[in-house]
């Protein structure tokens, strides 16, 4: 179990968040997208240029630029590698 | 009370992004709806009318949002007109294969107290995932009334509009919800509260406890609001609210907002535990969705297929429109020519035919390019394939303080030559970011569009024959190199802040529904035909104006005629009677019995023919339009364009494609029909004034000068303020008189093109 940011998971990777440091509008956007602590995510790749990174949450596809999955703590499931 | 007085009851219809809301707006309310905006900004208002048993209901289509705070202008829209319309039933369409995101902006509805009908869409989507609900044991718990539909095929919406006739029946008084929030939040919730509830501190427009949420949210609106109402409450609240604030960021390391959304999210999921909720266990399946972006969104082969795609929606959008638009311009020509013939030669018959019929004919022979674009748009944008370039492009955009999304304003505007800025600019409609979208709007007429293609054509045939390819090719580079560096110049200075925060959903793929793509095509086109008729035509009647006036003084309009006589007396009488018949004014008219007349007479026509170019260049340089062309030779003077050039330009704002005819005019080469360039091509190549460096330097200066006026009010319309309409102007001309100065004082210095 280690504390990742989510700009540094990998495709297929799977995580709960642990942690939005993020405030202002993109700490709003991000909490209102469902990303708030004890969400599970499950990275599903990148785009072309490796930015923004698509996400599944709950049951739906979001995508984020780098700079904004900086601010997003992830605690990564291991063995889901 | 029964309102039978007349008045329809209000109904709002609210929902997330993507959560099939328009598709339940056009099943409900059909073809009698409304497209405008709300007043003053440029988000879409959709309102609809129809009857339930008789009751006469009005039902308004809010825009999507994830929200109810005051971020962005959607969410602000769908507040303000909650609290200040007061509907009469609120439908909060949720997705039901993301009930947990979805109901977040139920519970902010339910605080604000609204009567909401929870409309559980989708339904046959969630179950195709092995999701079940049972809406009654929701309803029980939320208070409101659930009612499950699928809306693209219309089920469940005769039981969803009678429950919604009851509730309206009910006049619920707005009660909100109570939410627990922690005990960080709670005490001094409570305390603001009273407070607020005590000194009835707006709580005309919202319950106090909102109130207090939205100030411990550092909710800008609501607390400016407050400050004008009673300042003095206004500061306490935010001095407590500041304390909550830094008592949580010392003890917790976090903000009151997020503990906010952390127990809406915690109360959701109380909600749905046990009984609401079923989940299969082969739920954790691949969508159908995912294995199709493992294709459309693949590293390698994802840009390769979306640019195909690109292409497609281009040649679609221009090919199939060709022929209507053909269509259109022929009919218009036609009914140009049969009042001419119809009306006697004066300023009446120029006015109608060139200032009216001219003008109106312009603007909607785009009519079919504007349909065909919103259609491909409208068919990306349903199947969820735009979100998906966006993803996929944003990287590249970004750098240039653009969105993702800004590229199918570019590829239609001209990114591939030959598009129309017109449509271009109504394309940013799918960018949700403000000032990346205003920025997209401001640098989208760079590109090369179809109006400027057939002068570049006629430029490159004289100077640059060849290199025809290299040089279309190397034009369409340059316009993207100056589209995407002022727009970092504007995003860097004028429109300067951070990227609005990308967080965007992929959607899943669905077919979009033929009726939903027809009404949003049709709502769309319709807009422009009705806004841009109007100002279109005023203007293309000044413009005519400022070509044809004023006449010149009486003593040169004479000697023209006494020249015309000339020619004419030296002919024998019989002869003089069939020139005279035949188009004593010039025109280049081709008669049948051309081949049968005497060389005499064909002489003399030529003549006359070569006064009447004269007299017009001469009509042409005496009116305001060629004066002003003269006086702007001061300025244009430094890039080399003389007032023919100038006046051609002024031209060319009315519309590209007359910088061709009108230019031919000033070269007394008669007007010269746009396919028909060989002959001003041929005359430019020959002049001494003219060489390829001038040649170039005009082709720089029309790629980037002035967009045309049609394409400045989309400019107006689009950002909803004549300021950025006038900028694009000045900012436009003024970047082209920059650069294609640059461009010709270095051919100068060079020695090129001499």
């Amino acid at each position: 179990m280690a504390e990742v940011l989510l700009r540094h998971m990998a495709a297929g990777q799977k995580g709960v968040i642990t942690k939005v440091k993020a405030s202002g509008e993109l700490g709003r956007r991000i909490r209102d997208m469902g990303l708030t602590p004890g969400a599970v995510i499950h990275v599903q790749g990148r785009a072309p240029l490796k930015d923004p990174v698509a996400i599944k949450v709950q049951s739906f596809v979001l995508t984020l630029r780098n700079n904004e999955a900086d601010f997003i703590h992830v605690r990564v499931d291991e063995d889901n590698e | 009370m029964n309102s039978n007085s007349g008045e329809e009851s209000l109904i709002a219809l609210l929902g997330n992004p993507n959560c099939g809301k328009t598709t339940l707006f056009n099943a409900i309310t059909g073809a009698r709806q409304h497209v405008g905006n709300y007043p003053g900004i440029t988000v879409e208002k959709k309102e609809g009318f129809f009857s339930v048993d008789g009751r006469a209901l009005r039902l308004v289509d809010l825009p999507g949002t994830y929200s109810l705070t005051a971020y962005s202008l959607e969410e602000l829209v769908a507040r303000d007109f909650l609290v200040n319309e007061r509907p009469k039933v609120v439908l909060n369409i949720v997705d039901a294969s993301n009930l947990e995101r979805n109901l977040y902006l139920t519970l902010q509805l339910l605080e604000l107290g609204a009567p909401a009908l929870v409309v559980l869409n989708m339904v046959d989507v969630a179950e195709g995932r092995g999701i079940r609900i049972d809406g009654a044991e929701l309803s029980r718990r939320i208070q409101a009334p659930v009612i499950p539909t699928v809306a693209r095929s219309g089920k469940g919406k005769e039981e969803l509009l009678r429950a919604a006739v009851a509730l309206a029946d009910e006049q619920r008084t707005w009660t909100p919800i109570k939410i627990s929030y922690g005990p960080d939040i709670d005490p001094v919730l409570d305390e603001m509260e009273a407070m607020i509830a005590s000194a009835e501190f707006l709580t005309d427009i919202y319950p106090a406890r909102w109130t207090a949420l939205k100030h411990l949210e550092a909710d800008e609106q609501v607390i400016e609001k407050g400050r004008e109402v009673n300042s003095e409450l206004s500061s306490k609240l935010e001095a407590l609210a500041r304390r909550v604030t830094e008592h949580l960021q010392r003890t917790l390391d976090t903000y009151p907002e997020a503990i906010i959304a952390d127990h809406r999210y915690g109360y959701i999921s109380a909600l749905l535990k046990s009984g609401v909720v079923e989940r299969d266990a082969k739920a954790d399946r691949l969508f159908i969705s995912d294995q199709i972006d493992r294709v459309l969104t693949n590293r390698f082969l994802g840009p390769l297929l979306m640019f195909a795609i690109l292409y497609m929606v281009y040649q679609f959008t221009f090919q199939y429109s060709e022929l209507p638009v053909r269509w259109l311009e022929d009919g218009f020509a036609a009914l140009g020519g049969f009042m001419e013939s119809a009306l006697p030669p004066g300023p009446l018959q120029s006015l109608i035919v060139t200032g009216v019929i001219g003008g109106v004919g312009g603007v909607l022979s785009f009519v079919p390019l504007i349909l065909f674009m919103f259609l491909a748009i409208a068919f990306l944008e349903d199947t969820g394939y735009l979100a998906r370039v966006a993803y996929m492009l944003d990287r590249v955009f970004r750098t240039f303080g653009l969105h993702g999304s800004s590229v199918m304003a570019y590829i239609v505007s001209g990114g591939i030559a030959g598009g129309c800025a017109v449509p271009g600019v109504m394309a940013t409609r799918t960018l949700r970011s403000s000032r990346e979208r205003l920025a997209t709007i401001l640098t989208a007429p760079f590109m090369n569009c179809g109006a400027k293609v057939p002068v570049f054509a006629m430029l490159i045939a004289a100077f640059f024959s060849e290199q025809r390819a290299y040089m279309l090719f190397l034009l369409t580079l340059m316009s993207w190199a100056s589209a995407l560096l002022f727009a970092k110049l504007i995003r860097s200075t004028i429109l300067r802040g951070p990227s609005t925060p990308f967080l965007l959903e992929l959607p899943p793929y669905r077919l979009p529904t033929f009726k939903g793509l027809l009404i949003h095509t049709w709502e769309r086109t319709w807009q422009y035909i009705r806004k841009a008729g109007t100002t279109i035509l005023a203007i293309s009647i000044i413009f005519w104006a400022l070509m044809a006036y004023p006449k010149p003084p009486e003593t040169v309009s004479r000697a023209f005629e006494t020249r015309r006589e000339q020619v004419l007396a030296k002919l024998p009488d019989d002869l003089r009677q069939a020139v005279e018949t035949g188009d004593a004014k010039g025109a280049p008219a081709e008669t049948p019995t051309r081949d049968q007349t005497p060389a005499i007479v064909q002489g003399a026509k030529e003549e006359l023919r070569a006064i009447a170019r004269e007299e017009a260049e001469a009509n042409l340089k005496h009116s305001f339009a060629g004066r002003a062309g003269t006086a702007m030779e001061a300025v244009t003077r430094w890039v080399g364009f003389d007032w023919r050039t100038n006046v051609a330009l002024t031209a060319g704002f009315a519309a590209k494609e007359l910088i061709i005819s009108t230019l031919g005019t000033a070269y007394a080469m008669g007007e010269v029909p746009e396919e028909e360039d060989i002959s001003l091509s041929r005359r430019l190549a020959s002049d001494p004034d003219w060489n390829r460096l001038k040649a170039f330097t005009l082709i720089v200066f029309i790629m980037l000068y002035a967009p045309c006026f049609i394409t400045v009010i989309c400019i107006v319309r689009e950002s909803g303020s004549w300021g950025w309409g006038l900028f694009s102007v000045l900012f436009n001309t003024g970047a082209a008189l920059l650069l294609s100065g640059a461009v010709y004082h270095i051919g100068i210095w060079l020695r090129l093109g001499v």
